[in-house]
């Protein structure tokens, strides 16, 4: 075949298909329209971010909270957003697993320049996943993760004093969320999974600017920048459900590329009833810690009860309508609270960290 | 406009570290032939995205493989990238075939590069290979 030109510079030789418009486009056009597009979700309408806003991006170390590091920190200098940006990294305590992605957060520090916070379940919990799957085994407790993790990027995002959490959830991320929730007829998640941006009180703004950006681009980024990420997969029971919407969706792009979006747009076009709205549970904070809740416990501190009970798998089930004090000699979470402002690596301190950590290999 | 946002890394941005990989690079010796030419050219053959787990974890692989293949009917033609995705997975991949193979061709989720090209570009399974290119498999299928 010969080499087909640049849809949009018409002189560079094409190198990607973009799935979600079928342009065929030269590397540098490529940047340029990823980027721009993730501009335009960020600035669209009255826009996500505050002038002067702290902002933790949630790093994992993986292929799409680099690229939203890399991205976010271009387009705040490029068109002068104001954004004091941060790493905010979860470290699940599970041997084998982050360990390595944890080192590429800290690589990442230095290539970008920005502050690094790593909160620790065990620092927080009293517990590592190695620990948790000791006790409970390995089915279910993908549970205790997800519940785990979510508290934790906002408690990390408190003790830093920022204001708002951006992800990397991509478009595919959002498609099969939108196809769980709708498979499991989770109405209440299905409002608000496809939203750019969730907030309610009590709560830090929760941001993905990645919302219309597709995996396939993200990889094709990450790879022709050479941008330094980690692929890995969790060491325990992997989310089987998710693989599977994954798996479906997957099948259905390489059909349809537009599939993708066209999903998103369907779960943004799903309307409650208000009857239904108002049957809803309304959020209150969790009497034990002070974190957002829809029952009296949140569902970390029943779960940790369970776990400091000495619980196997039937501390899932776990009642979250206990009362406030813990049983005597428990552990339990630290009270929430936000701008407690304490423990953040500076960038230099992680350029020295970094070093080690590469002269070790 | 994107030059000046570049930064300095020495990563491959495929995702490992070459402490999570085995050998860096392995010379695999071309099998013993299947009605092909004796002429041979050299693919060079990257993974990403955690890929190479499934290939003997090493990341980088040079192999050889015939220059033309003989069709049931016995016509002669170039070889392809169908054909290397089946050589592949007799020769190169260790296990779990699903994670790699759909039919004749690769999972859906598995991006291919020819020579840093979209292979949807470049007619995919269609496409004939030359000496010294290089084809690179990229799984976006693991978590972020």
């Amino acid at each position: 075949m010969p080499p087909t030109p640049c849809s949009l510079c018409h002189t560079a030789r094409a190198l990607v298909k973009r799935p979600k418009t079928g342009q065929q486009v030269c590397k540098d056009c490529f940047f340029e329209v990823f980027e721009t597009e993730v501009h335009n979700t960020i600035t669209e309408g009255k826009g996500i971010f505050e002038r002067g806003e702290k902002v933790a991006i949630g790093a994992s170390g993986g292929k799409d909270s680099t690229v939203l590091a890399h991205v976010l920190s271009v387009l705040n200098k490029r068109h002068d957003y104001g954004l004091d940006l941060f790493l905010l990294s979860i470290d699940e305590g599970i041997t084998g697993y982050r360990d390595d992605s944890l080192e590429t957060v800290k690589q990442n520090q230095v290539e970008y320049g920005l502050p690094l916070k790593i909160l620790s379940y065990n620092e927080l919990y009293g517990w590592t996943m190695d620990k948790i799957v000791e006790q409970v085994g390995r089915r279910n407790n993908c549970t205790f993760c997800g519940v785990f993790r979510r508290q934790a990027l906002d408690r990390g995002a408190a003790q830093l004093g920022v204001d708002h959490i951006v992800t990397g959830h991509n478009a595919d991320d959002i498609a099969e969320t939108v196809l769980m929730n709708i498979m499991r007829g989770d109405i209440a998640r299905l409002g608000r999974c496809t939203a750019v941006t969730t907030q309610s009180e009590d709560t830090i703004k929760r941001s993905k600017p990645f919302k219309y950006a597709y995996e396939k681009e993200i990889v094709m980024y990450a790879y022709f920048k050479k941008l330094t990420y980690f692929s890995t997969e969790c060491i325990y029971s992997p989310d089987a459900y998710r693989g599977h919407a994954r798996v479906f969706l997957k099948d259905l792009e390489a059909i349809r590329p537009s599939a993708i979006v066209d999903i998103i747009h369907s779960g943004e076009s799903f309307q409650l009833e208000q009857s239904v709205q108002k049957g809803m549970k309304a959020m209150q904070t969790c009497l034990r810690c002070g974190y957002i809740s829809s029952n009296d416990l949140c569902k970390a501190c029943a779960l940790l009860e369970g776990l400091e009970a000495g619980l196997d798998r039937s501390a899932l089930r776990q009642k979250q309508d206990s009362t406030s004090a813990a049983p005597t000699g428990h552990r339990t979470i630290p009270m929430f609270e936000r701008y407690s402002n304490i423990g953040v690596t500076q960038p230099t301190e992680g350029i020295e960290k970094a070093i080690q950590a590469i002269e070790i290999r | 406009m994107s030059n000046s946002d570049d930064l300095i890394t020495t990563s491959n941005g495929l995702g490992y570290t070459t402490s999570s990989a085995n050998h860096p690079e392995q010379l695999v010796k071309p099998p013993t032939n299947i009605s092909a030419d004796e002429d041979t050219i050299e693919i060079k053959i990257e993974f990403g995205g955690g890929l190479h787990l499934i290939f003997s974890s090493q990341p980088s692989h040079k192999i050889n493989i015939p220059k033309n293949i003989i069709n049931e009917d016995g016509s002669k033609q170039p070889v392809n990238m169908k054909y290397l995705v089946k050589w592949m997975k007799n020769n190169l991949l260790s296990e779990r075939e699903e994670m790699f193979c759909d039919g004749d061709g690769v999972r859906p989720g598995i991006l291919v590069l020819i020579n840093d090209a979209d292979w949807e570009l470049e007619g995919e399974l269609e496409y004939e290979l030359r000496d010294r290119d290089e084809i690179v498999f990229i799984s976006t299928l693991h978590g972020g």
